[in-house]
């Protein structure tokens, strides 16, 4: 294609910065940074699974998360996976054309949000009352 | 203006010759994760902080292993292909996207393979 040049520059679509942060974009990229931690977090997954297969080390893993910083590695970990698995059911709702209106996608948004903390915060609770 | 004929665009046959797979297959794995990510936050949080007795008993089940299994499966290849967008969404420069997607497929395949491992060696005690 020809390039064609003018004398005034038009501007240029504003960058990221000038938007104002928005509760729907604030999902888009929370899921793809939680997509991304739950990416690095196998590495800790697997971690877990080989001290207990081989029993070396699975003490050690365990007094780790068992001090406040384990255990909030543990409540982010699973707060990620259940905040990813929501907004994934919300790509794939909006995959059969429903849910894109305005109000809808607004809505999902704070539903993704607010129901991400409240069920991991419910499902612990529910974990470790189960345990006794 | 195109000069692909509807079939071959349908079946988003490009010049590279695929398309549709990677969306498809990570919508399939993202169904199939809903239900293997709740039965793996279940055994999270009862087992977060347990022996390793009672770590290793609750793992050596069959049901169990066999879940496992298939969660690791469905997210591995999930994973594979939501961090291959991610690349292809924010580098530009050939040499090192083709050495990050080689590096994500490697690193994948790792987990998948040594999960895989840990599940069986809990299960058969080689
Ligand atoms: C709980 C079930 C899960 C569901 C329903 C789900 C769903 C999805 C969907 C629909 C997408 C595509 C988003 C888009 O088109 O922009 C996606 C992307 C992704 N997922 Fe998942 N996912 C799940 C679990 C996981 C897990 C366990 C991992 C990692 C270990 C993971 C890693 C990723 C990554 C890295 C991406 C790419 C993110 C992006 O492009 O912004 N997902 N997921």
């Amino acid at each position: 294609m020809a390039e064609i040049r003018t004398r005034n520059p038009r501007p240029l679509s504003p960058h990221l910065q000038v938007y104002r942060l928005t509760m729907t974009m604030a999902m888009s990229i929370l899921h793809r940074i939680t997509g991304a931690a739950l990416y690095f977090g196998t590495i800790l997954f697997v971690w877990w699974l080989f001290a207990a297969a081989t029993s070396r080390g699975f003490e050690a893993l365990n007094s780790f998360f068992d001090t406040w910083f384990g255990q909030l590695m543990l409540f982010g970990y699973s707060w990620a996976l259940i905040h990813h698995m929501l907004g994934g059911i919300r790509h794939l709702v909006w995959d059969t054309g429903r849910g894109l209106g305005p109000a809808e996608r607004e809505f999902s948004a704070w539903a993704t949000m607010v129901g991400s903390i409240s069920l991991t915060v419910m499902v612990w609770i529910l974990g470790l009352t189960l345990r006794g | 203006m195109t000069m692909r004929s509807p079939l071959s665009r349908v079946r988003g046959l490009g010049s590279a010759h695929s398309g549709t797979e990677h969306f498809l297959t990570q919508r399939m794995t993202a169904i199939a994760n809903v239900p293997l990510v709740l039965f793996f936050v279940y055994l999270l949080v009862t087992l977060a902080g347990r022996s390793h007795a009672a770590v290793s008993a609750t793992l050596s089940n069959s049901t169990t292993a066999i879940f496992l299994l298939a969660a690791i499966l469905s997210v591995v290849i999930h994973m594979r292909i939501g961090m291959q967008i991610i690349i292809e969404d924010y580098v530009h420069h050939d040499g090192l996207k083709m050495s990050l997607m080689m590096a994500n497929t490697f690193f994948s395949i790792a987990i998948g393979l040594c999960a895989g491992f840990a599940i069986l060696k809990l299960n058969f005690g080689l």
